[in-house]
C-alpha cells in the first residue's frame, strides 16, 4: 500500500491549497464570521478560476462534463477545500460547484432534462428530504408521509424536517411510503416541484449552525406525477441508503480539513505566546494536547482515504465510510476543543474561527446519521447474518 | 418577532453592543427596516440601530431580539415579512442573497 501522493494529486492538492490561500483567506478577512456565502461577484469571478483549473463540479460524471477525478483524490482536495472559517458547511463558499443531488444520474431522460441538467448548469437547485419529526437516521421505519396513487398522479401528505435549502429550492427529493406493510421496501422517492400546490416550508429551524438554517416542510395533497418518480415504486430506500453511504466520505473530509487548519494555527501560537516567563510550547500539557490532534487527524485521514480507495476499487465500503464520519467527526470535535484550549480567551472569540467551528463540528456528530447509527451500521457489517 | 416595541429613545437607552437583530417600524407599527448587528459591527445593536436612525425617516419604534444567532434569525425576519406583506419593508435595501420562501401555517 502507497501511502505517497502520487504526482498528479501532488500538483492537485497544491493548486487548491494554493486557491484557499490566495482567494478565500484573505475574502474572508471581511466577511462577518458566520458568512457562508459571498458576495455574488467574487462568487462568478472564483467559479471561473475554478474552471479554469479544470477542478470546477468536482463530483460530476465525466459523461456530464465533470473532470473525471477518483475518490481518493477528491476527498484529498475536499480535506484542503475546508480549511478556512467557514470550511465546514461551505468549503470554499461553493466555487468548485458539485454535483448536487447525484441521485439524479439515475434519473429517466425526461427527468434528467427538467431536473439534472439545469441543477448543473446552476439554473435550478435542489433540497433533500429524507428526515421527518419521527426520525432520520431509521428512515425505513421513520417516513410517515404517505403516498397515495391517484391515476397517474400521487397525493402525498405528511411533513419533513431539518431539511436544507428548501426554502430556496426549486425542486426537492421527497421520501414517502408507499406501501404501509413492507417497511424499507415500501418507501419510494418522488422530484417534487416547490410550486407545487400543497408543498409548505412552514418555519425556519434554529439550530447551532448559526449561517444556515433547516426548515421545516408540510405537504398538504401534493399531487405529483407519477412520471416524477425517481427509479422503482417501493424502492426509494435504497436511493436514500445510497447517498448517506456516500455522503459520508466527504463529510469526514471536510472535519479533517478543520482539524488540519486548527491544528495548525495552535502549532504557529503556541511557541508565540508565553505564560509564566516561557513559551506555551514548552509546557508537557500544551505539546501532549498537539501530540494528540495530529494522531486523532492521522488516524480519520488514513481510515478516510482507504474508504474511498475501496470506493474506487469498486468494492463494498459501507462500513469504511461509517468509520470514516464516526472517527473523523469525533476526531475533529476533539482537535477543534484542544485549540480553543490551547488559545485561551481568543479560543472563544469570534475574531478566530475555533468558535464557529466549534459549533458546526458538534454537529457534524449527529448530521449525517449520528456515532452511534455508524457504530450500529458497522456492528452489523462486522457481525453479519448473526446480528439478524 | 413577538418582543415589545418601544419608543427611540427607550430603546437607545437599553440597548447595548449584543449581537443580534432589530425592527424599526413608524407609529403604526408598520416595520420599516429589518436588519441585523453581526460580530464585525462596531459596538453591536447599540451601534448598528444608532447609525440607521438618522437615515429612515417616520422610524418612532424599535425592537431587537439578542441571538447570536443573527444571520438565520435576520433571513427568517425577512421571509416572514415577505410571507406576509409579499415584500420586503421600505427601507431595506435589494438583497444581494436569493431569499427563502415561507408559507408559515
Amino acid at each position: 500500500m502507497d501511502l505517497n501522493l502520487t504526482t498528479e494529486q501532488d500538483m492537485l492538492v497544491g493548486m487548491v491549497r494554493r486557491f484557499v490561500k490566495e482567494e478565500i483567506l484573505p475574502l474572508e478577512l471581511n466577511l462577518d464570521p458566520d458568512a457562508d456565502e459571498l458576495a455574488p461577484t467574487d462568487k462568478a469571478r472564483l467559479i471561473e478560476k475554478t474552471k479554469a483549473m479544470g477542478l470546477y463540479g468536482l463530483d460530476i460524471p465525466p459523461v456530464y462534463g465533470g473532470p473525471d477525478i477518483d475518490l481518493v483524490t477528491r476527498t484529498l482536495l475536499a480535506v484542503e477545500m475546508s480549511q478556512h472559517r467557514a470550511g465546514l458547511y461551505a468549503p470554499c463558499y461553493g466555487t468548485f460547484g458539485g454535483a448536487g443531488l447525484a441521485q439524479l444520474f439515475e434519473a429517466t431522460e425526461a427527468q434528467k432534462e427538467r431536473y439534472l441538467y439545469p441543477a448543473l448548469r446552476g439554473e435550478k437547485k435542489g433540497f433533500f428530504g429524507l428526515s421527518e419529526p419521527s426520525g432520520g437516521s431509521d428512515p425505513a421505519r421513520a417516513i410517515q408521509t404517505k403516498a397515495q396513487r391517484d391515476g397517474d398522479h400521487y397525493i402525498i401528505n405528511g411533513g419533513k424536517l431539518w431539511i436544507s435549502g428548501a426554502d430556496r429550492a426549486d425542486f426537492g427529493l421527497v421520501f414517502a411510503r408507499t406501501d404501509a406493510d413492507k417497511g424499507r421496501n415500501g418507501v419510494t422517492c418522488f422530484i417534487v416541484d416547490t410550486d407545487t400546490p400543497g408543498f409548505h416550508v412552514r418555519r425556519v429551524v434554529h439550530t447551532l449552525r448559526s449561517a444556515h438554517y433547516a426548515t421545516e416542510l408540510q405537504f398538504e395533497d401534493m399531487r405529483v406525477p407519477a412520471d416524477n418518480i425517481l427509479g422503482e415504486v417501493n424502492r426509494g430506500f435504497a436511493i436514500a441508503n445510497d447517498r448517506l453511504t456516500r455522503q459520508r466520505i466527504p463529510y469526514a473530509a471536510g472535519c479533517i480539513g478543520v482539524a488540519i487548519k486548527a491544528q495548525a494555527l495552535a502549532l504557529d501560537y503556541v511557541p508565540q505566546r508565553e505564560t509564566f516567563g516561557a513559551p506555551l510550547s514548552t509546557r508537557q500539557s500544551i505539546q501532549w494536547m498537539l501530540v494528540d490532534n495530529e494522531m486523532d487527524i492521522k488516524q480519520s485521514l488514513w481510515i478516510t482515504l482507504e474508504a474511498a480507495a475501496k470506493a474506487d476499487r469498486g468494492e463494498g465500503f459501507r462500513k469504511e465510510a461509517a468509520m470514516a464520519k464516526l472517527v473523523a467527526t469525533e476526531a475533529g470535535g476533539r482537535v477543534v476543543d484542544r485549540c480553543m484550549q490551547m488559545f485561551g480567551g481568543l479560543g472563544v472569540a469570534k475574531d478566530l474561527p475555533f468558535e464557529r467551528w466549534f459549533r458546526e463540528m458538534r454537529i457534524r456528530r449527529i448530521g449525517e446519521g449520528p456515532s452511534e447509527v455508524q457504530r450500529h451500521v458497522i456492528a452489523r457489517e462486522l457481525l453479519g447474518a448473526s446480528l439478524r | 418577532m413577538n418582543k415589545p416595541w418601544m419608543t427611540v429613545n427607550d430603546a437607545l437607552a437599553v440597548l447595548r453592543g449584543n449581537l443580534g437583530v432589530f425592527q424599526l417600524a413608524d407609529s403604526q407599527d408598520q416595520v420599516l427596516f429589518i436588519g441585523f448587528a453581526g460580530a464585525n459591527s462596531a459596538f453591536g445593536l447599540k451601534g448598528v440601530v444608532s447609525d440607521l436612525l438618522p437615515d429612515i425617516e417616520q422610524v418612532s419604534q424599535v425592537r431587537f431580539e439578542v441571538t447570536t444567532a443573527y444571520h438565520t434569525r435576520y433571513r427568517e425576519l425577512l421571509m416572514l415579512h415577505q410571507a406576509d406583506f409579499g415584500a420586503l419593508p421600505p427601507a431595506n435595501p435589494p438583497l444581494t442573497f436569493k431569499l427563502g420562501k415561507l408559507s408559515p401555517a
